[in-house]
């Protein structure tokens, strides 16, 4: 390395790099010359000829996007041509001088203006910009008489989105819209730049995006010979674009339509599914939206009604929402209790009412308590008591350990994008999830809340139905998915999505079975017997309700709370019972008890599904009230806990 | 300084002063055809040129007008500060095209990657003054160390592009430094060798769903179109086609101010960034490139000797590494545009438009300035 020098000898050996770096500068100079050279002088010729060839463009042929159908092959999502009015800003002198002469000829309001405003921020000055869209013919005849005196100004045909069930669905189907700045940077990264050369709409939501890829199709490619203005006057060849695939989904949308409307104008969410594959036969959550407000650039003021609306509309609270289950965590919990062997079916307990931890009291719904019950009678009943003492038993961990496997607690991997993981608690949860040493701490009585499904744990009415589906498969965990079929539209051919089972349990079939049996008497003679009263089949259920507002101390009347506070109102379900078809989720926000609001849903999708007939009626909200005073509740009873 | 009495004449002979002739001159030149260029690629953004402009030359007076020693106080808060911007970037900076470059400070986005390329050669050439007449191997190891903490910040960003630039910016000090050719030497082998044996297997080396392992798929991207840009006309290969398209068909004379079909059917993408020489080459033909050539040539050969001639380590150093800079910028930028080097995202330097790229530039010819006239005063 370097010895002693003396400045002098230093400031040579500077002196000498220096006139390397010189040399290496002049050598790389030199060699880009002589690129220049080859380009320029040696196969100038060529390029010359390239370069009028260049009057000769590639035009990309944007693909159709492929269809979205339901199970029996309704349309949910289709495309239909239409006109639109497009401006390129480059070769417009005077946007608004422009726009005002054209708004003589066609209509032009306001809010296309502001779209357009939009539109030309987020697009590159050469490319063109719609400023009206879906022209009707006096409109196009019009315009195309007046052409010569609107330079940079043209009529296009193009493709439009639509979705004919409009708020039907709108959470699974989702909807496309135009391609921003971020969608083009996703793009880009993706490599999928050349794909997109001329498309101007992408998936943003729902199955809309998670199937983007199959639903947008190969952009083709022609050549055309364009004139020195640029203009396309003769076709050269063709490389046609491939249509998107279609989508057949496992969703019944006429179910879905059921569903939806049993929600009339309450908040919630439900998700049924086929426990046999995972196939989702209805995804609802209410209220909803309509995705085709958003395929040409949604307007400010539909923006804001949907976004700051206090129902909050755009949210899929079916798999992003995560709620507390209450007492339809019951099942499961017995599920646990005999596959740890801390509980056989027969064993019965004495309910006095409440169960006493550390000096506290946990109180049951029933004053006084239920008497001697067994793991089959706490699900008819719904009897706290009984899962207080079994929580204490199982421990934390354990209910933890038990339940994970079912899903609880993480992603079911649905093909729609923004699912939640919910919440399953442990105390290695939290410690993750707060800050402070004493918040971390696990107490025993947070287990005692959890046995009844209050407390911290909270999952998604996806993941409550999902894990039903396994507790009535046999065992076999899902992932659940949407889409049956993608269907190739140029070979017909149809690739099946296999139902895919993650993993199988291993639970004795003579516990699920005792589970199973006892959430059929909760529909014949428990707190289910009145929403299924006269059904021609035989469904297996759970109510549970689950708690918004803590009321310390006082008794909980529904009456008196607002709307707001009220308890979310939850019921699972499945059926027939012998050989399950459908099993399903129900949440009502701030339904009150789960037998009053959540239950009579279930009964019309499942109704339906069986049956296929609509019941006439009408959810009779107020039908069972006097229940829910008297009856289970389970969330406001831990007076005691702190 | 005695007390002087207020004219117009001597306060801009006064303001002049730093400003060295030749340099300035130089840089005019390329300003011009930078607005030349501009009139016919994007004559909407000639406004903003021209304000980027004034502000580049207003960085470049006021860096030329500052003391070398000045300059080199500023090395070690610069250098810090950018580190710590870099972190905050890889933290909480925005995301745009894929890669998290810029921190949004509340008034403006920063780009923290651009503070290094100035504040690298600083660094490393106070850290070389610091330690003069005492740098043997461990003083090459720190300043590697120095160099090697902000280039993985940039590259997990991930900017390619910057990290080489920023890279090299350093590599230059510890070059000019007097690090041992027996470890210069063996890494420019392993590197010419790594890119004989892609270019040898590409084909392979291309096809979908080889993992490149250090690059990223869009990094892996550039080099492929670049062995092959025929293989995907529409998509990652159109600029390379397109520009050596517009290059090639200028000819020697070129087709004339205005007139280059390439620039103005829209063919030549990022025509007024990046790939703005294709238009030069289009518009002005071989003649024109050779000018620019030789503007670059005078700039580096009176960075060089403004390095050779310098007062001091330190200023020995930085002025022989912002020349090799403005080579580096030049020669990758020419090279991507005309088919020989893979597409990086560098600017022509002076020329592309870019406001910050720009004033950074221009800062290095202030610096340069400002060590031109050290010297002057040193001896006068």
């Amino acid at each position: 390395m370097t010895e002693f020098r003396t400045p002098d000898e230093e400031l040579g050996r500077f002196r000498r790099r220096v006139l390397v770096a010189g040399i290496v500068a002049l050598v790389c100079f030199g060699l880009l010359a002589a690129r220049f050279y080859y380009l320029q002088v040696v196969r100038h010729e060529y390029f010359h000829t390239r370069a009028e060839d260049n009057r000769i463009g590639l035009v990309p042929i944007v693909p159709t996007r492929g269809a979205i159908l339901d199970r029996n092959g309704v349309t949910l999502a289709r495309n239909f041509a239409a006109y639109t009015l497009e401006i390129t800003p480059s070769q417009v002198a005077d946007l608004d001088e422009t726009i005002d002469a054209l708004s003589e000829i066609v209509t032009i309001d306001a809010r296309d203006r502001r779209r357009f405003r939009k539109l030309l921020e987020e697009s590159r000055n050469f490319e063109s910009v719609p400023i009206r869209t879906r022209l009707d013919d006096a409109e196009v005849a019009r315009f195309v008489a007046r052409r010569y005196r609107f330079p940079g100004v043209e009529v296009q045909a193009r493709l439009f989105r639509d979705y004919p069930h409009g708020e039907v669905a709108s959470h699974v189907i989702g909807y496309i819209g135009r391609i921003n700045l971020r969608d083009q940077e996703r793009i880009e990264e993706r490599g999928d730049t050349a794909n997109y050369r001329g498309s101007d709409h992408i998936g943003k939501s729902g199955l809309e995006l998670s199937y983007e890829a199959e639903l947008h199709g190969v952009t083709g490619v022609e050549q055309v010979e364009v004139n020195a203005g640029g203009r396309a006057v003769r076709v050269i060849s063709r490389t046609p674009a491939t249509t998107g695939s279609d989508l057949e989904l496992t969703l019944d949308i006429e179910l879905q339509k059921v569903a939806e409307a049993a929600f009339g104008g309450r908040r919630g969410a439900l998700v049924a599914i086929d426990p046999r594959t995972g196939g989702v036969l209805a995804l609802a959550s209410k209220p909803t939206f309509d995705p085709n407000l958003f395929v040409d650039g949604i307007s400010t003021a539909d923006w804001n009604e949907l976004n700051d609306s206090p129902d909050h509309p755009l949210l899929n609270r079916a798999i992003f929402s995560a709620y507390p289950p209450g007492s339809t965590f019951k099942p499961f919990m017995a599920l646990a209790a005999l596959t740890t062997g801390k509980r056989t079916a027969n064993q019965a307990i004495a309910d006095p009412g409440y169960f006493s931890f550390a000096g506290r009291r946990f109180m049951d719904d029933k004053v006084g308590g239920h008497g001697m019950v067994d793991l089959h009678e706490s699900i008819v009943v719904s009897c706290n008591t009984y899962y207080y003492q079994l929580a204490n038993d199982l421990g934390i961990e354990g209910i933890a350990g038990f339940m994970a496997p079912l899903g609880f607690g993480s992603r079911t991997g649905i093909d729609i994008p923004g699912e939640a993981e919910g919440v399953l608690p442990s105390p290695a949860w939290k410690r993750g999830r707060f800050k402070k040493p004493e918040q971390q701490r696990w107490y025993g009585g947070e287990t005692i809340s959890v046995g009844i499904g209050q407390g911290y744990n909270a999952y998604t009415p996806l993941q409550l139905a999902n894990a039903l589906a396994t507790i009535v498969n046999g065992g076999k965990v899902f992932r659940p998915h949407v889409v049956r079929h993608v269907i190739d539209t140029a070979s017909g051919e149809r690739r099946a999505v296999q139902p895919e089972p993650i993993r199988q349990l291993a639970i004795k079939p003579a516990h699920l079975a005792a589970v199973r049996d006892a959430m059929v008497d909760v529909n014949k003679s428990g707190t289910g017997a009145r929403a299924f009263a006269g059904a021609p089949y035989s469904a297996g259920g759970k109510t549970g309700t689950a708690q918004v507002y803590s009321l310390k101390g006082s008794k909980y009347v529904a009456g008196r709370v607002r709307e707001r506070l009220r308890d979310h109102s939850w019921f699972i379900a499945y059926a027939p019972a012998e050989n399950p078809t459908i099993a399903l989720a129900v949440l009502v926000e701030n339904g009150g008890f789960g037998a009053q609001s959540a239950a009579p849903i279930a009964r019309q999708v499942i109704d339906y599904h069986l049956l296929g007939a609509r019941l006439e009626a009408p959810a009779d909200e107020d039908a069972g009230a006097a229940d829910a005073e008297a009856d289970s509740h389970a969330g406001h009873d831990e007076e005691a806990t702190p | 300084m005695t007390e002087q009495r207020f004219s117009p004449l001597r306060l801009l002979v006064a303001a002049i002063r730093p400003i060295d002739p030749i340099l300035f001159g130089l840089l005019a030149v390329l300003l011009g055809y930078a607005f030349g260029l501009m009139h016919s690629a994007s004559p909407e953004r000639i406004a903003s040129l021209l304000v980027n402009s004034g502000v580049a030359v207003a960085a470049m007076w006021l860096a030329a007008r500052l003391s070398p020693q000045r300059l080199l106080s500023l090395a070690l808060p610069l250098y810090a500060g950018g580190v710590l911007l870099l972190v905050a970037v890889d933290l909480f900076g925005e995301t745009s095209k894929g890669a998290t470059r810029w921190l949004d400070i509340g008034i403006t986005r920063i780009q923290p990657s651009e503070i290094m390329k100035i504040a690298m050669p600083l660094m490393l050439a106070w850290y070389f003054q610091q330690r003069e007449g005492h740098i043997r191997l461990r003083e090459f190891v720190v300043a590697g160390a120095l160099l090697a903490v902000p280039v993985a910040l940039i590259l997990i960003q991930p900017d390619l592009g910057t990290s080489l630039l920023v890279a090299a910016a350093g590599f230059y000090v510890i070059f000019f430094a007097g690090l041992s050719w027996k470890l210069i030497v063996p890494v420019a082998l392993v590197s010419i060798v790594g890119i004989g044996a892609i270019v040898g297997f590409g084909d392979q080396l291309c096809q979908p769903g080889v993992d490149w392992q250090v690059l990223r798929e869009y990094q892996k991207h550039r080099v492929c179109t670049l062995l092959d840009p025929t293989q995907d006309p529409l998509g990652r290969g159109f600029h390379i086609i397109q520009s050596t398209i517009a290059i090639g068909s200028g000819g020697v004379l070129g087709k004339g101010w205005t007139e280059g079909t390439q620039t103005h059917l829209a063919f030549l993408p990022e025509r007024h960034t990046d790939f703005i020489f294709s238009v030069l080459a289009e518009e002005f033909g071989l003649l024109g490139a050779l000018v620019l050539l030789a503007s670059y040539l005078l700039l580096l050969l009176r960075g060089f000797v403004i390095a050779a001639q310098a007062p001091s380590l330190a200023t020995r150093l930085l002025a022989g590494s912002i020349t090799m800079i403005f080579f580096t910028y030049a020669f990758v930028n020419m090279g991507m545009v005309s088919g020989i080097l893979p597409v990086v995202g560098v600017p022509l330097p002076f020329i592309s438009y870019g406001g910050t790229a720009l004033v950074t530039l221009c800062l290095g010819v202030g610096i340069l300035m400002s060590i031109q006239r050290s010297r002057v005063l040193a001896r006068g």
